[in-house]
C-alpha cells in the first residue's frame, strides 16, 4: 500500500468524511482534478459535481455543491455547502427538481431574465449531479 | 372576600397554567439541545472558512472587489434576525431595541435606514416604523443553508445595485443557556478577515499556495459563500438563544405560578376557617334557643 492523504469533507451541518485515502478526484474550477499523497499546497474553488475518492479497493462518490478545497500538510479539505452520498439522495426529488429547473430555463429564455436563468441553471446542475451520484 | 368556590377555581386554573409552562420549559430544553448540536456541527466549517479567508485577503488587494467597496453612507440596511415565536421573555424585544438604536445612530448621520426582517417577531415589532423593506417569515423553525443563501443573495444584489451602501446584521448571540445578548455585526461591504494571532504563526506557508484560478477569482466565489455563512451563523445563534430564552422565561412563569398558588391556598384556608366558625356559631345558637 502506498502513501495516503487525509480527506476531510466539511459542510455546514458537520464533517462528512474524515479518513485516509489513496486518491481524490474533484470537480475544480478549471475541470476535474486528482490529488494524491504529498501534493503541494493548493487552493481551488469547487463546482457542483461529483467528488470521488478511493481507499484500497473501495471507491466512494459524493455529490458536492459549491465551495472550495484546500490542500496542505498532506490533508485535503473540502468546504462545501452540501455533500451527499448516493444512498442519501432522494432520486425522485432530484428528478422533480431537474424538470422544474428545465421548465424555468425555458421560461427564462423567453423573457430574457438573467437572474432567474442563472438560478435555474444552478438548480439544474445540482439536480443532475445528484442523479449522477445516485446511479453509482 | 372571595367565596370558597371562586378561590378553588382560581387555584385549579393557576395550577393548569403552571403545568403548561412547565411543559413548554421542557420542550424548549429539548429543542435547545438540538439547536446547540447544530451550532457545534457548524463550527468546524466556519473555523476553516475564516482561516482561508484571512489567508486569501492577506494576499489580495482588497479595493478591487465590488463587495468590498466602501461608499459614502446614504442608505443603510439593517437585517434583524429574531425568532418566529414569542413567549421567550424580552429576547426579541432586546434585539429590536438594539436595531432601533442602530437606526437612530445612522439617521443622525443623515443616512436612510431600511430593515430586512428574518423571523416573524422582529417584523411584528418593527412594522410600525414603516421601514421594513422585506420580511422573511416561517424560516426560523427549521432552517437550512439554502434559506441563508436566499437572504444573503437578496442583500448582495441590493448592495451591488447601489440601493444600500452598508448592510448590518442585528441578532441575539448565544453566550450561555442563561445569557443571550443582542449584538450587531457588519455584513456588507465585506471587511478583510483578520487572522487570529495564534493561527498566523503556524500558517506562514500561505504564500506558496497554488491558486486555481487566481486569488482574485477565488475571492469572487468565496465572498458570496462567506456572506451565506455570516447569515447562517446569525440564524443559528438566534435559534439557540430563542430556546434558551424561552426556557428561562417559562421557568420564571412556573415559579410565579407556584407563588400564586401558595398565596391563594392561604386565602382559601382562611375562607374555609371562617365558614366553619360561622357554621359552629349557628349550631351553638340553635341549641341555645331550644333550651
Amino acid at each position: 500500500m502506498g502513501q495516503q492523504i487525509r480527506l476531510e469533507v466539511v459542510t455546514p451541518s458537520g464533517a462528512k468524511v474524515n479518513e485516509d485515502v489513496d486518491i481524490v478526484n474533484a470537480p475544480g474550477y478549471g475541470g476535474d482534478f486528482g490529488v494524491l499523497a504529498n501534493h503541494a499546497p493548493f487552493l481551488s474553488t469547487i463546482k457542483i459535481g461529483t467528488l470521488t475518492y478511493q481507499s484500497g479497493s473501495r471507491r466512494e462518490s459524493l455529490m458536492v455543491s459549491g465551495g472550495f478545497c484546500e490542500v496542505s500538510n498532506n490533508t485535503i479539505t473540502f468546504l462545501v455547502e452540501s455533500a451527499e452520498r448516493g444512498t442519501e439522495i432522494d432520486v425522485e426529488r432530484a428528478m422533480r427538481a431537474k424538470e422544474r429547473a428545465e421548465r424555468r430555463l425555458a421560461q427564462a429564455a423567453q423573457q430574457a431574465e438573467n437572474l432567474n436563468r442563472s438560478r435555474a441553471e444552478v438548480a439544474l446542475q445540482r439536480a443532475l449531479a445528484r442523479l449522477k451520484v445516485a446511479k453509482h | 372576600m372571595a367565596t370558597l368556590k371562586e378561590v378553588k377555581t382560581k387555584i385549579t386554573g393557576v395550577k393548569k397554567t403552571a403545568q403548561i409552562t412547565k411543559a413548554m420549559n421542557m420542550v424548549a430544553a429539548a429543542k435547545l439541545r438540538g439547536a446547540q448540536e447544530k451550532m457545534e456541527a457548524f463550527r468546524p466549517y466556519t473555523a476553516k472558512f475564516n482561516e482561508t479567508m484571512s489567508n486569501l485577503s492577506a494576499g489580495a488587494n482588497s479595493n478591487s472587489f465590488p463587495l468590498m467597496e466602501n461608499r459614502t453612507l446614504q442608505a443603510v440596511e439593517i437585517v434583524v434576525v429574531t425568532s418566529d415565536r414569542g413567549l421567550c421573555g424580552s429576547f426579541n424585544a432586546n434585539i429590536v431595541k438594539l436595531a432601533l438604536r442602530r437606526m437612530a445612530e445612522y439617521e443622525s448621520k443623515g443616512a436612510k435606514v431600511t430593515f430586512v426582517c428574518v423571523g416573524k417577531k422582529g417584523f411584528a415589532l418593527l412594522k410600525k416604523t414603516g421601514k421594513v423593506r422585506k420580511s422573511y417569515r416561517e424560516m426560523m423553525s427549521s432552517f437550512q443553508m439554502f434559506h441563508a443563501r436566499e437572504v444573503a443573495t437578496e442583500l448582495t444584489q441590493e448592495f451591488l445595485a447601489g440601493k444600500s451602501d452598508r448592510v448590518e446584521i442585528v441578532f441575539g448571540r448565544f453566550k450561555s443557556v442563561a445569557v443571550q445578548t443582542p449584538e450587531f455585526a457588519s455584513f456588507l461591504p465585506v471587511e478583510p478577515v483578520q487572522a487570529e494571532a495564534e493561527t498566523v504563526g503556524s500558517r506562514k506557508i500561505s504564500g506558496e499556495y497554488i491558486y486555481e484560478p487566481s486569488t482574485e477569482e477565488i475571492m469572487d466565489v468565496l465572498q458570496p459563500l462567506y456572506l451565506n455563512v455570516v447569515i447562517y451563523h446569525a440564524m443559528l445563534e438566534v435559534g439557540a438563544s430563542e430556546h434558551a430564552a424561552r426556557m428561562s422565561a417559562m421557568d420564571n412563569a412556573t415559579n410565579a405560578c407556584k407563588d400564586i398558588v401558595r398565596n391563594l391556598t392561604i386565602v382559601y384556608n382562611k375562607a374555609r376557617q371562617a365558614a366553619v366558625t360561622n357554621e359552629l356559631m349557628d349550631i351553638v345558637g340553635g341549641a341555645e334557643a331550644l333550651k
